[in-house]
């Protein structure tokens, strides 16, 4: 059960993400960043993150990539034109990203005895449910950091809106 | 029962893909947007390792990721309205205010 989501959402972030690389509209990016999101939502959801895995489909792909398309369309962004300095990315960009790729997968693979599996619904070491376990400790332990966020996204909506101001 | 290093490997390869979208692509938008996946490849490996150690600490982290992105979000946008308000163009070539 947990092979087979893993297989088919897996296959379908890649497929998502491999989409937003070779698409030209920014547009079409947009909406294969939604599905690879929606499909992590799901691989949360086998790993027993069921609070992230709503929070990824509300906030990620409800509201980021709302703001995305809204800004996409707002600008009427057409497609991208290949310039000289894209192909010098091209040399520099396809082997970078698969030398980095390649060191990941060789530590990954090499230590893969040690990293154990995972099993659906697990649950954490004294036996409480996620969220609760999460919410107990976001709200005790963390109670000022969590605070802090909410600081800061007020300052960030602050600085959206004066750089996105019409300059007088 | 599917071993961790299965997930991490998928978040690997997310992860490259975003950074190869991110050096290839000319469009200002595409390259915030491959920004996003890159932020959520390196999400999944924090669930994946917080699965494994039975500990809540890596979701948590998550969740101040996702706070975090959506504030930068927010912010990065707004400068790609400023930008493209200033000089008519998304793309990062003819931004080169540094350079000149």
């Amino acid at each position: 059960m947990q092979l087979a989501l893993f297989l088919i959402f897996g296959a379908l972030a890649v497929a998502g993400a491999l989409n937003l690389l070779f698409q030209r509209h920014p547009i079409n990016s947009a909406l294969s960043l939604v599905v690879v999101m929606m499909s992590l939502a799901v691989l949360y959801w086998s790993l027993g993150a069921e609070f992230l895995a709503a929070a990824q489909v509300i906030v990620y792909s409800g509201a980021i990539m709302v703001l995305f398309v809204f800004v996409i369309m707002l600008l009427n962004a057409g497609e991208e034109v290949r310039t000289k300095g894209s192909r010098a990315a091209y040399n520099v960009g396809i082997p970078g990203a698969a030398a980095i790729f390649c060191v990941l997968a060789f530590v990954f693979l090499s230590e893969r005895n040690q990293l154990g599996t995972a099993n659906m619904g697990g649950r954490l070491s004294n036996g409480v449910d996620n969220i609760a376990e999460l919410s107990q400790v976001l709200f005790t332990k963390l109670l000022l950091p969590f605070e802090v966020t909410s600081v800061l996204i007020l300052v960030a909506i602050l600085g959206a809106v004066v750089l996105a101001r019409k300059e007088q | 029962m599917v071993p961790i290093a299965y997930y991490l490997l998928l978040a690997a390869v997310l992860f490259s893909i975003g950074i190869g979208a991110f050096l290839i692509k000319r469009n200002v938008i595409t390259i915030f947007i491959s920004i996003e996946l890159m932020l959520n490849a390196v999400n999944l490996t924090f669930v994946a390792f917080a699965h494994q150690w039975h500990q809540v600490s890596g979701q948590i982290f998550v969740f101040f990721v996702m706070v975090v992105a959506a504030a930068e979000a927010a912010v990065g946008l707004a400068i790609i309205i400023a930008i493209f308000r200033t000089r008519q163009t998304l793309n990062v070539d003819e931004i080169d205010l540094m350079n000149s």
